[in-house]
């Protein structure tokens, strides 16, 4: 299954669900990550740092654990 | 007269809300480009329309489902502050995301206008809103701004009225029929005094989705019946939803109701505007320290070289005026004990202070604004992450670091904008371990006395590379609080990076002068004045045949020779308690207590003298040490207590910079000995 945090640098992808707990849940959905929503990864911080996602047109970063807890439709990126 | 109408400026972090209170109100509420610059709200008076308004500024929220103490602030000013009306500022560019809101608060309120402000930046993204269909969508009145160019003010003031005069129909998001059945169904158990603060469709909304802070808010001013509250319970269970699945539907509701009002009333482009990605990949991806060092570095470099000229001139003519006052004295029968008050005491003190202080502030605070201003300070975050992330703690620290370089006090309030109580702490604790702008004068004129073989551009890297020294023992210290005091693991965090911004340099060179410069330097000089007293009361004073001065110093020399330093050093550390900046000055002043008065104008004469005090390489490398780590000033030990609210929080702060200085002058002194 695909996640936000094996989305390459560069690509795109649909989010499917959530899996964070109840807090930070719904702060990545107030921010956006709702179902159906289209999030591409823009900006990668050096190391295991964390990664940027453009999503309805605003640039959000996130850790990798929490990139982890939202995850993608299918396996194909655009 | 009628009291005047009071409207609350809602919004997203990072909008514009703060720009366009001041335009409309003349005040000077900070702006800068990066999420959660305002913290607490402000009010202010608006005599731009015909009748006087009060405005509120809030600071940002994503949402009314809060998540961190601002938050809390912006749901309690919304749906409890009594304003009049609502006015949403939106970002243009990220209108979808915005609307989010937008829905929350019309949800909860009838009068409700919206502002949608940043057209400029989303005309250059190729985006354009229709205001007109928008309005139209949303049933609420919409206007569009520039507020930074100062566009569109009154007309946000108006819509704002408006909404106050003729209250609008809110075309409000639809949810998933069960949930609006249950909604409806809580709707007609809650009290009728509760429709004066919000919608009652809204609060049965929150009560089935148990959002605990809005209730606590709300049960605070109204009566709500447990049963009302079991029967939320029981609604919920019939849905077999859980809280959060209820609100996972009703964020989708919302976010579909956004969606469709985006398609009518937004145009954007095929591609999405990216141009300043490729800046981005330069200042956040491995490049990104050492692109971050250079900056610092050329930051101090300004600094340094275009402070240096004024800095003599302003001491040329205190110096000057040190002489006239003292003749004028003289010629008015003062006495000797009262000129040397005077002249030696408090004027030297003040001359040194103002000379020494106020260039370099007077570069430096443009130059950070600019910085700040432009978008850059939330991609140090960004890019340093990792690091904190390994020492338990919060990336948004760096951005409260950032603040602590222009003033520990801000700093530490600005902390606020880190959600999780223990690393907020952490980030407390270890602000004044960076060095704030009130330290840079002695750092800067140490190291151009001992280290400065290469000028300014030696100076200024070797200042980047303290800061550096600084930002790693903040980094170890956090850590060290997260095995002991603080235990626990880093927390999860959502940090948004702001689109870049021109800066506008004029206004910023006006602003950071006028309000920030000249403020810390009154606090500095009206600490410096009684200092200076101090000094020369305390050199004047003989007890036994020596003077209280030598008394102290002697006191205070065998922990300051420990420590690589001597007394006269750490008397001047402990007299500048109330304001960095006032150190060395008050070093000199007691160095020429001991040895006759004589005002260093020039580094040289400057190097000479401290060399002629027993200052090596050594007790320079000691001194930068120490007044990068000792305790902080008083104002921002005041402020952390304040922030705590805790005497014990408040003694750590003090201890932690303290004991990490002692330890390592002491070390840096024992290993330079044991060689
Ligand atoms: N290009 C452009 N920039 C703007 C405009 N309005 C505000 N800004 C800039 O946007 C940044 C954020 O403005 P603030 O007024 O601090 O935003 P805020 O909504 O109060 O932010 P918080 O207090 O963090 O919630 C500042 O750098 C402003 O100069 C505008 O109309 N156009
Ligand atoms: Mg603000």
């Amino acid at each position: 299954m695909r996640d936000l945090s094996t989305l390459p640098l560069g690509r795109s992808g649909r989010v499917l669900c959530l899996r964070a707990g109840e807090g930070m849940g719904r702060r990545l959905m107030d921010l956006g990550f709702t179902p159906g929503a289209r999030a591409s990864c823009v900006l990668a911080a050096p190391g295991d740092g964390m990664r940027a996602y453009r999503v309805r047109g605003a640039v959000i970063a996130l850790r990798r654990r929490e990139a982890r807890t939202v995850i993608l439709e299918g396996d194909n990126h655009e | 007269m009628n009291e005047p109408r009071v409207i609350a400026l809602a919004g997203n972090p990072n909008v514009g809300k703060s720009t366009l209170f001041n335009g409309l109100t003349g005040m000077r509420q900070h702006t800068g480009n990066w999420p959660g610059k305002t913290v607490s709200a402000a009010r202010g008076l608006c005599r731009t329309g015909g009748e006087p308004v009060y405005l509120v500024d809030i600071p940002g929220a994503y949402s009314l489902w809060a998540q961190s103490a601002e938050e809390e602030a912006a749901l309690e000013n919304v749906c409890f502050g009594g304003a009049d009306a609502v006015l949403v500022v939106c970002a243009a560019a990220s209108l979808e995301r915005n609307l989010n809101l937008v829905y929350q608060i019309i949800e909860a309120k009838d009068k409700v206008a919206v502002c949608v402000n940043l057209l400029d930046e989303a005309e250059k993204q190729g985006i354009f809103v229709d205001l007109e269909a928008l309005s139209r969508h949303l049933g609420v009145p919409v206007t569009g701004a520039c507020a930074r160019d100062g566009k569109g003010l009154k007309q946000a003031l108006a819509v704002a009225l408006g909404a106050i005069n003729q209250p609008p129909h809110p075309r409000r998001a639809l949810y998933p029929e069960p949930i609006e059945r249950a909604a409806a169904q809580l709707e007609v158990l809650l009290p009728e005094e509760m429709r004066q603060w919000v919608q009652p469709r809204f609060a049965a909304l929150r009560l089935l989705e148990g959002d605990g802070l809005f209730l606590r808010l709300l049960r605070q001013r109204v009566a709500i019946d447990a049963s009302v509250m079991q029967a939320a319970e029981k609604a919920r269970a019939e849905l077999s939803l859980s809280r959060q699945g209820v609100s996972s539907l009703l964020v989708e509701g919302i976010y579909h109701a956004a969606e469709d009002a985006c398609q009518k009333a937004v145009k954007t482009p095929a591609q999405p505007w990216d141009k300043a990605l490729r800046a981005d990949r330069l200042l956040t991806g491995f490049r990104g320290v050492p692109v971050m060092l250079l900056l610092l570095a050329l930051v101090f470099y300004l600094t340094i070289r275009g402070a240096n000229a004024p800095s003599e001139w302003l001491s040329r003519g205190f110096e000057a005026l040190g002489t006239a006052a003292d003749g004028l004295l003289q010629h008015l029968g003062a006495s000797a004990f009262l000129r040397g008050l005077i002249v030696e005491g408090v004027l030297a003190a003040l001359g040194k202070v103002i000379s020494v202080m106020l260039p370099p502030m007077a570069i430096f605070f443009p130059l950070f604004t600019l910085l700040e201003d432009s978008g850059y300070l939330p991609r140090i975050a960004f890019t340093l992450d990792g690091l904190f992330e390994r020492c338990r703690a919060c990336g948004k620290q760096a951005l409260t670091m950032c603040m602590g370089l222009g003033c520990n006090a801000v700093g530490v309030t600005g902390c606020r904008i880190i959600d999780s109580p223990r690393e907020r702490l952490i980030a407390i604790l270890t602000n004044s371990l960076m060095p704030c702008n009130g330290r840079f004068p002695l750092l800067i004129t140490v190291a151009a006395v001992f280290f400065g073989g290469g000028g300014a551009a030696s100076s200024a890297l070797l200042l980047a590379g303290l800061i550096g020294l600084s930002a790693g023992m903040t980094l170890l210290l956090s850590r060290l609080l997260s095995a002991t005091v603080l235990r626990g693991l880093p927390s999860a965090y959502t940090l948004e990076l702001p689109p870049y911004r021109v800066p506008r340099i004029g206004q910023v060179i006006v602003r950071s002068v006028l309000d920030r410069t000249l403020f810390v330097l009154g606090r500095a000089a009206a600490v410096a004045a009684p200092a200076g007293l101090v000094i020369f009361l305390l050199s004047r004073v003989s007890v036994a045949g020596s003077t209280l001065l030598s008394y102290l110093t002697g006191f205070l020399d065998p922990l300051g020779r420990f420590m690589g330093l001597d007394g006269v050093i750490l008397t001047g550390f402990l007299l500048g308690f109330p304001a960095n900046e006032i150190v060395l000055p008050l070093i000199l002043l007691a160095y020429g207590a001991e040895g006759g008065w004589n005002m260093p104008g020039d580094i040289s004469s400057l190097g000479n003298i401290l060399r002629a005090h027993g200052w090596t390489g050594l007790t320079a490398l000691n001194v930068m040490l120490f007044s990068l780590f000792h305790f902080p000033c008083s104002t921002t030990l005041i402020t952390v207590y304040k922030e705590t609210k805790s005497g014990k929080w408040t003694l750590l702060a003090l201890l932690l910079p303290l004991a990490l200085g002692v330890i390592l002058c002491a070390l840096t002194n024992g290993i330079a000995i044991f060689f």
